[in-house]
């Protein structure tokens, strides 16, 4: 199997593109991360979406964004895993250049969720949910992740004000992210009183509906050397797994153990050879406070029902022992769900490049999970400093 | 929202929905809720139906308050996850009960109401809630 490094990173800021479409946003992060590698054609383009049919009433991504790229007739297909579409595209992307088939490959991750109704969006969204054993009972993302939420801290006697630590400790660090939704650091108490969406989970608890695109470039190091491509610009994709657990949350063995994240993440560790004390900075899914918890326990930064003590600890901030959402998370940077598995990807590849605006010194290896689903769909993705 | 699919998307579903029948792996024993072709437990594929009793207790709930559209009518509503007596855990809306006295372990029992309306073409929509029993 040949390695595979990612040589170009570019985004769009998150936000509410009102005058933007899905195209024009892929677009512009494609090109961006095509300058930034400085290359003008791929062999194959992946694009991570999630829902763009009911969003836009746009399908067949892979011909609209290739063609309004310019990337000639070149293969191009649209992968699907939720709210870990990203993630899942990066993969593939990887998979495709490690097996040889593609020599340089372009990912984009998309998302255009502000052109419906929010409620239309809460009852897109929760397509991806059992929709006829879940949605059909009124059940949003929310609600499924309040339902989670409450046993968590029912079980180990977390409060509100414990989980709302993880959305002050992603605005901290949103707030130095120029492509972040909210630039605003918040406190404890602006958590606790923003309004119940799901109870006991409350807006700030969640990651906004919100568009924007980001992209990368992959590649083989020796093409990379080919091409002319500075060492300090390579970041490789050391490890990579994915898994599925039951897509509905009530027929969950365990309701508290994301264990497809931990599969995948056993896998990605095994592929790249390290272990979570290796890890130096962790972009985990966080779309709600809850989640960031579980993901820390799933990806072995904690024990079963500990991971809400790491935020207590201090230990998830930059310069803490497991520095989470260093460029915001979900829940500050945004979460364009279909995106955001390419955002996070583009954002450890800044940190292990020495580029990001909130630096973790000296980092050398990243670890970045996408969920999709409640737990339902996850990937992990290990990336390393050549 | 606008016009519902065919109706024979919610029809096929009668049985669950209206009478909670589940399914019970011959080879392991493991119950489902909804019913399964394949254990998720050891893999079988020898089913049998299985009449659920409608009895469980509430393991945790939330109220919904920025529901899914076609749901705005209802809102807020609670909505919970039932430990059913013989073991699957169900998710449901909980009905004829004051949210403020929702509690872990309450014990619950299945009713069939109305879950939503399409409101152009009429279709109406039954299935199970749950409720504190009437005793």
């Amino acid at each position: 199997m040949r390695k595979a490094v990612i040589i170009g990173v570019g985004m769009t800021p998150v936000g509410e593109h009102w005058k933007t479409s899905l195209r024009d946003l892929a677009v512009e992060a494609l090109l961006n991360a095509m300058e930034d590698a400085n290359i003008d054609k791929v062999d194959s383009l992946y694009v991570g979406n999630m829902i763009s049919g009911p969003f836009v009433e746009q399908e067949n991504l892979g011909a609209l964004i290739a063609d309004w790229a310019g990337l000639g007739h070149i293969p191009a297909v649209k992968i699907e895993a939720a709210c870990a579409s990203g993630g899942a595209a990066v993969q593939e992307g990887a998979k495709a250049v490690m097996s040889g088939l593609e020599d340089v490959v372009a990912v984009v991750g998309v998302e255009k969720m502000t052109d419906v109704w929010p409620s239309d969006a809460t009852r897109y969204l929760a397509y991806a949910s059992d929709a006829e054993w879940e949605l059909f009972h009124g059940a949003s993302f929310v609600a499924l992740n309040a339902l989670v939420m409450r046993y968590y801290m029912h079980t180990y006697g977390y409060t509100e004000e414990d989980l709302a630590l993880f959305a002050v400790n992603a605005h901290i660090n949103g707030a130095k992210n120029p492509y972040a939704m909210f630039k605003k650091p918040i406190k404890v108490e602006t958590v606790l009183k923003s309004p119940y969406i799901a109870d006991p989970l409350k807006l700030f608890d969640a990651s906004p509906v919100c568009d924007g695109a980001a992209a990368v470039i992959i590649t083989t190091p020796e093409k990379a050397k080919e091409l002319g491509i500075p060492k300090e610009k390579w970041v490789e994709i050391a490890g990579m797994g994915r898994a599925i657990d039951t897509i509905n949350l009530a027929n969950r063995k365990d309701l508290l153990t994301l264990k497809a994240a931990k599969v995948a993440a056993e896998r990605a560790y095994k592929m790249a050879g390290v272990d979570v004390k290796d890890i130096d900075l962790f972009e985990i899914h966080d779309a709600f406070t809850i989640m960031a918890a579980l993901s820390l326990e799933a990806v072995g930064a904690a024990e079963r029902g500990k991971g809400a003590e790491l935020a207590k600890e201090g230990q998830i901030a930059i310069d803490g022992d497991y520095p989470i959402q260093t460029m915001g998370g979900l829940k500050a940077r945004g979460h364009p769900v279909g995106a955001t598995g390419v955002y996070q990807t583009v954002e450890a590849a800044l940190q292990l490049r020495g580029e990001a605006p909130n630096q973790v010194p000296d980092a050398e290896i990243a670890l970045t999970q996408n969920i999709g689903g409640t737990g339902s769909n996850i990937t992990v993705t290990i990336l390393r400093r050549v | 929202m606008g016009k519902p699919m065919q109706v024979s998307r919610f029809w096929r579903h009668f049985k669950e929905k209206y009478r909670l029948v589940g399914s019970k792996c011959k080879k392991c024993g493991k119950i489902h809720f909804p019913p399964r072709q394949v254990c998720n437990e050891c893999g079988s594929r020898e089913m049998e139906e299985i009449q659920l009793s409608g009895r469980g207790k509430v393991i945790s709930w939330t109220i919904v308050r920025n529901p899914p559209s076609g749901f705005e009518y209802y809102k807020p509503y609670p909505l919970a996850l039932i430990e059913l007596e013989e073991g699957p855990i169900i998710l449901a809306q909980l009905t004829d009960v004051d949210p403020e006295e929702i509690t872990f372990g309450m014990e619950v029992e299945m009713v069939t109401r109305k879950i939503r309306e399409f409101n152009e073409d009429g279709i109406i929509l039954y299935g199970y809630k749950f409720r504190p029993p009437i005793k």
